[in-house]
């Protein structure tokens, strides 16, 4: 069953532009000019409860925009939302006590205070029931390792130590849905991947469900099983990650070793050679030909191995987002 | 269950949090207690700000007696436009009072601030009226500055004791209390306005430069406001900003006394009235505009 209904969402912003200079400043003063800048563009999207969901996306793609309409931070232009059956931008407290928003660039705890300071409040804040709030805040408190930093103020903890602390703030309430927006961005790889097994271990155990934007593909890769690919204020795609290479990646990359040191010449004609360490070759070939250019290379060669994979993730997803940069560009460049 | 890197405890799978009815009263309470904690931080800098309010009364005791000697009003009951030099000085320490309730140092610049950065964002999420929060954190910044201030306040008003006539009445004291605290909601709602107007400027320094120097001059924090003559009399008297300094003071010294004094808390009440319904207003208004500026 859905718990986010989503449909024909849009947002649009009129953003000053200004000129270089001085005089363009001076000017301002007086006369501005405005661009109009759809940032969601009517989209359509339903997500089931428990599901974890990843917004991927260029910047500037749409998807914070998305999360801080469906957090009722910000009104549409257009369409409608329901989470949990609630409107998000009403803004009602029935709805803002079962749903949290966590920005990893956004710190919402007291800086000077001790991140412990902020979880009473939050008991308060969201009327948790004082034996519940001890036993939760002690199991998430655990679960992240931070037990010794909870009487420090925030501001001399690290960004890692922060981002787990604002996690605690935010789950301690149980929201059902979870926005997480970019929650590991600047941290390190041992922080990010604590996060990441502290989120899905909690995400299988509590059924939340999840929506999360990240630039991480491991987050993504370690944690959703269902991906959306906003660009341009408008979903491109929407299944598996595995789809995503099915969908958008042409070709797929042959690998093959050769006998001796020797590469033989002549196999740039199957597609392009990515790299070439004799005795073993890369090769980018379109899809649809695959099978006719192993058959002819076997037939003409000796090969020690072969294999045929599908691109790194990273790359489609890299020429998905150029792709949709370049139809922006184009869309914004005409007349 | 214990995963890898989640410090191997478990997770109550039933964990949804038992919710109460919160208790407006405790959730204010933790909400200002917590604010108090915030402000005992920065204890050296908090401390020297506080005792420096008091560096201006000096120049101001010197300033007047310069007048009155320069006025050639050197008789303890000779007056200008209708204060003595004794009332004068009186005036003067009483606006400090008054001014300890009604000044807001940068409310409405952090307004605006946290509009522009986008932290406002953690209020809108949460399930706690950001008005309301900002209203407590500010008592809480007064309760400590009195706190802090009392004593200084005790020593000068000691030592400055001649300047006064004597205690005023009981019906006066509680008057004068009761214009306090409505001159802290006046200046708190009427800056708490500016703030929100960052929903659409963004920046207000100079809103709130323009506003600073009006302030100065009609709210009486520099002279007593019914010493203006004419037309600019009546207007500054029709205006709220004399409730922030001057009036307060002027109910502490007798200047305004039975029905005009019963009036003049009516229309501060009024005005109390007024700026909290215009700073919702805004803020409804404002939340609307608003575009999450910040990420």
């Amino acid at each position: 069953m859905a718990i986010i209904e989503i449909e024909g969402l849009a947002k649009s912003y009129r953003v000053y532009q200004k000129q270089e200079g001085l005089l363009a400043s001076v000017r301002g003063l007086f006369h501005r000019t405005y661009r109009e800048v759809s940032a969601v563009r009517g989209i359509d999207l339903k997500v089931d409860a428990g599901e974890f969901v990843a917004f991927l996306g260029p910047n500037g793609a749409g998807k914070t925009t998305t999360l801080k309409l469906l957090s009722g931070v910000i009104s549409p232009s257009g369409g409608t939302a329901r989470v949990m059956g609630f409107v998000p931008w009403k803004r009602e407290n029935a709805y803002r006590r079962r749903f949290a928003l966590v920005m990893g660039q956004k710190n919402q705890l007291w800086w000077d205070l001790p991140a412990q300071e902020s979880f009473r409040l939050h008991q308060q804040i969201y009327g948790i029931e004082p034996a519940q709030f001890d036993r939760r805040r002690d199991e998430l408190v655990d679960l992240l390792q931070v037990r010794p930093l909870l009487g420090q103020p925030v501001r001399e903890l690290s960004l890692g130590e922060r981002m787990k602390m604002e996690l605690i703030a935010a789950l301690l309430h149980s929201p059902e849905v979870l926005f997480l927006d970019e929650p590991t961005i600047g941290l390190d790889v041992v922080a990010q991947h604590s996060i990441q097994s502290f989120l899905r271990h909690y995400q299988q155990i509590q059924k939340v469900t999840v929506l999360l934007t990240s630039h991480y593909m491991k987050d993504v890769a370690a944690l959703c099983r269902r991906v959306v690919i906003i660009a341009h204020g408008q979903i491109m795609y929407d299944g598996s990650l595995s789809g995503i290479v099915d969908k958008f990646s042409g070709h797929k990359i042959i690998t093959l070793v050769f006998p001796g040191d020797a590469v033989p010449g002549g196999l740039s004609r199957f597609g392009d050679v990515l790299e070439e360490q004799g005795p073993k070759v890369k090769l980018k070939v379109d899809r649809n030909g695959i099978a006719e250019a192993l058959a002819v290379i076997l037939a003409q060669h000796t090969v020690d191995d072969v294999s045929v994979e599908d691109p790194p993730l990273e790359e489609v997803i890299a020429e998905v987002f150029s792709l949709a940069n370049e139809q922006a560009e184009a869309v914004v460049a005409r007349p | 269950m214990a995963t890898a890197g989640t410090g191997g405890a478990a997770l109550d799978p039933g964990g949804g949090a038992a919710h109460l009815q919160p208790s407006a009263l405790v959730t204010w309470w933790t909400i200002l207690r917590t604010s108090i904690e915030e402000r005992l931080v920065y204890r050296g800098d908090f401390a020297l700000g506080t005792l420096m309010r008091f560096l201006p009364l000096v120049t101001q005791v010197f300033f007047w007696g310069a007048i009155f000697d320069a006025l050639g009003a050197v008789s303890a009951t000779s007056t200008v436009a209708g204060y003595t030099n004794n009332e004068i000085i009186a005036y003067y320490l009483l606006t400090q009072i008054s001014r300890a309730f009604s000044s807001m140092p940068n409310l409405s610049n952090s307004i605006a601030l946290q509009i522009r950065n986008g932290e406002i964002k953690k209020f809108l999420v949460q399930p706690v009226d950001l008005i309301g929060f900002l209203l407590v954190s500010r008592v809480a910044h007064k309760l400590v500055y009195y706190l802090v201030a009392v004593g200084p306040f005790a020593l000068v008003f000691f030592l400055c004791r001649g300047f006064f006539s004597g205690w005023p009445e009981p019906h006066i004291m509680l008057a004068f209390l009761l214009s306090l605290v409505m001159s802290f909601l006046i200046g708190f709602f009427l800056e708490a306005t500016f703030g929100m107007i960052g929903f659409w400027w963004l920046e207000v320094s100079s809103l709130l430069f323009v506003y600073m120097l009006l302030n100065f001059f009609f709210s009486g924090h520099m002279f007593p406001i019914d010493m203006l003559p004419g037309w600019w009399g009546t207007i500054v008297r029709a205006v709220p900003l004399q409730y922030l300094a001057y009036f307060p003071a002027a109910v502490f010294l007798g200047k305004i006394q039975g029905t005009a004094l019963a009036w003049g808390l009516l229309y501060q009440l009024f005005w109390v009235v007024f700026f909290v319904v215009l700073c919702r207003w805004t803020f409804n208004r404002g939340v609307q505009h608003y575009s999450g500026y910040g990420g």
